[in-house]
């Protein structure tokens, strides 16, 4: 299965093509211009230099969000008009899961972080667990239950035949599903587990230093080879989701915000302020 | 710009500020399909745009408007000649909706891409229903976000005389509109209730601005309805909202008239279109009519269905672009203070 997949979700964009379990061109950027200025273009580089014809392309993996509301939409929109002229479906990647996979097989909790502003950060915590009888003949197909919301992702290699012992799967579990929360919660939800930690993303630097205070566990920070946001990761991702049948058509798919627009937060709390003085029997003033 | 006629199928897309558009135009004046989802109930709960409302809305209906487009159309990708899409001005994260989706579009179906100015598309909305205009005309563009008094010499080629200051007309009408209790959108809103209204009944101030004549400013004539609104207020007055709305409406025409026809005079202008949401005005309409027809000029004006953001006008304004050779990288970016004239 070929799969087409993008990431514009924080500050790095980056386009992946692979094929079963060959990566088979990978382009990330992290630079100053606009995704709308590299995503294109890369994915075009990439076209070119493996000189791929496009109408092969089975599946469409996009990094679906949390992320900065303008970059999900670059990068779906730009999901969304491939689908379209390509007839091809998409994956719909949750951001932070897309970022764990990038620690494939770290039994340590992992904790991606991308800065959310307004003193928050979308983050999520996983842990990844080797699973899988030794002994166990067949193959087990990655993630092959659907679990229910991506709950267990099971990422797996091929089978082994001849030596006699299997080879297991490492399956990714969700500790705690990808939300917006703040840098305390998050710290008192790390303390709670009591596990060492790894933490990656475009919010290391941003929030590290309020975290940092507030840890009681041990920690670690990912080294740049693997602390971003991977095309490649999206594309995993989109694969199993594949194999699960959990792919939406392209005219149907919006970005997860996880948040709801200034405008409309304001209004739901003003409606909510009036309805509190109204349940304490205060009119608001009104002006005639 | 060759001679040769070979057809050529545009598909157009729209995303500039609260309208998913998208069309198919062949030969940049006749509209095989023109598909609108107007936002605009979404909106009316803000009493205006909100940027990220729309942007989010934008992505929710790119692709059923698009494929719509083709279908009402009958033809199918490989039959379109090229992808164009508005690129500026408007608002950043709308704009993008329809860029990333158009530049997709056209990189995976292997067309080429022409980036549109949108109020490059308003004025080459008169296209579409008068096969005849060709420039040079000069373009009178009012907008909720755009006044512009245009001479268009050639096909992409612009000057712009006159610039609003501050407010634009459109905008004008929506403030006044809100403040005298009508809602959003203001511009049908006071064009219906002025109709019941007395225009000489309130003297509201017809601004010029110094240094340019053909500059407009309407926040001034803004002020003016809001002073008048509190002083009657304060006085105990009882506001006759149908003769506000008029008079105000009737200082605005004047001065949108007055500045094109003096334009028209001094650069000797054969031809007089508008364009924009606010050519739909009615009360606008009748006037230049009107001082076109006392200087015996023909004037142009679109339907009201290509006065308001479509994508037939970005159809039409491309394929002249096309004609020239004008070709978009896969990198176009929106640009929400593109100029007139610039690429």
């Amino acid at each position: 299965m070929k799969i087409l997949a993008l990431d514009a979700s924080g500050l790095v964009a980056g386009v992946a093509l692979t094929e079963d379990d060959t990566l088979i061109a990978e382009y990330t950027t992290d630079y100053k211009k606009t995704h709308s200025q590299t995503l294109l273009p890369m994915l075009d580089e990439l076209k070119k230099m493996v000189e791929l014809d496009l109408r092969t392309v089975d599946v469409i993996g996009v990094a679906a969000g949390p992320g900065s509301f303008t970059g999900l939409r670059i990068g779906a929109a730009t999901a969304k008009g491939l689908g379209l002229a390509l007839g091809v479906k998409l994956a719909a990647v949750p951001t932070v899961d897309a970022l764990a996979c990038n620690l494939y097989g770290c039994e340590k909790v992992i904790c991606p972080m991308m800065d959310a502003r307004r003193g928050q950060v979308y983050t999520g915590l996983y842990t990844f667990e080797m699973c899988g009888g030794v002994l166990k003949t067949g193959d087990r197909a990655a993630g092959a239950e659907d679990s229910g919301a991506g709950v267990r992702n099971g990422i797996s290699g091929t089978s082994g035949k001849d030596t006699g012992i299997e080879e297991s799967s490492m399956e990714m579990r969700v500790l705690m599903r990808q939300c917006a929360m703040s840098v305390q919660s998050l710290a008192d939800e790390v303390n709670r587990l009591g596990r060492e930690t790894v933490f990656l993303g475009d919010g290391v630097p941003a929030c590290m230093e309020m975290l940092r205070p507030l840890l009681r566990v041990p920690f670690a920070l990912a080294p740049s080879s693997c602390n971003r946001q991977r095309a490649a990761a999206v594309a995993v991702l989109a694969g199993l989701m594949a194999k699960q049948g959990r792919l939406v058509e392209a005219d149907d798919f919006s970005p997860e915000y996880l948040r709801v627009s200034q405008a409309e937060r304001e209004r739901m709390e003003a409606g909510e302020a009036q309805r509190k003085l109204m349940r304490a029997g205060i009119t608001p003033h009104t002006k005639e | 710009m060759d001679s040769v006629k070979e057809e050529v199928l545009i598909l157009a897309v729209e995303t500039s500020c609260d309208e998913t558009a998208a069309a198919v135009v062949r030969n940049g004046r006749e509209v095989l399909s023109n598909v609108i989802y107007s936002q605009i109930d979404l909106h009316t709960l803000y009493g205006g745009v909100v940027p990220e409302i729309a942007s989010r809305k934008h992505i929710e209906k790119i692709n059923p408007v698009i494929r719509k487009a083709l279908s009402d159309a009958d033809v199918s990708l490989p039959d379109i000649t090229a992808v164009a899409v508005t690129y500026g001005p408007g608002l950043v994260g709308a704009l993008l909706v329809g860029v990333s989706a158009a530049k997709a579009i056209a990189f995976a179906a292997d067309k080429p891409l022409v980036g549109v100015h949108h109020i490059e598309g308003h004025i080459c909305a008169n296209y579409i229903e008068n096969k005849e205009l060709e420039p040079p005309f000069l373009c009178l563009v009012v907008s909720g976000g755009h006044s512009h008094l245009v001479m268009v010499k050639d096909y992409g080629v612009y000057e712009i005389l006159g610039r609003t200051r501050d407010d634009a007309a459109g905008e004008a009408f929506d403030k006044v509109a809100r403040a005298i209790g009508l809602g959003y959108p203001g511009g049908p809103k006071i064009d219906r209730v002025s109709r019941e209204g007395n225009p000489d009944a309130i003297h509201f101030p017809r601004a010029k601005v110094d240094d340019n004549v053909y500059d407009f400013s309407f926040s001034g004539l803004k002020s003016a309805v809001l002073n008048y609104l509190n002083g009657c207020q304060m006085k105990g007055l009882e506001i006759n909202q149908a003769d506000v709305a008029a008079s105000f409406q009737k200082s605005v025409v004047d001065v949108l008239v007055e500045h094109s026809m003096r334009a028209v005079e001094q650069y000797g202008a054969k031809r007089f279109a508008i364009a924009g949401g606010v050519a739909s005005n009615s009360h606008l309409r009748e006037a230049l009519q009107e001082a076109c027809g006392k200087r015996e000029i023909p004037f142009y004006r679109p339907s009201p269905v290509f006065c308001t953001d479509n994508a037939a006008m970005i159809g039409a304004a491309a394929y002249y672009e096309y004609r020239k050779g004008i070709r978009h990288g896969w990198d176009l970016n929106a640009v929400p203070g593109l100029k007139l004239g610039e690429r």
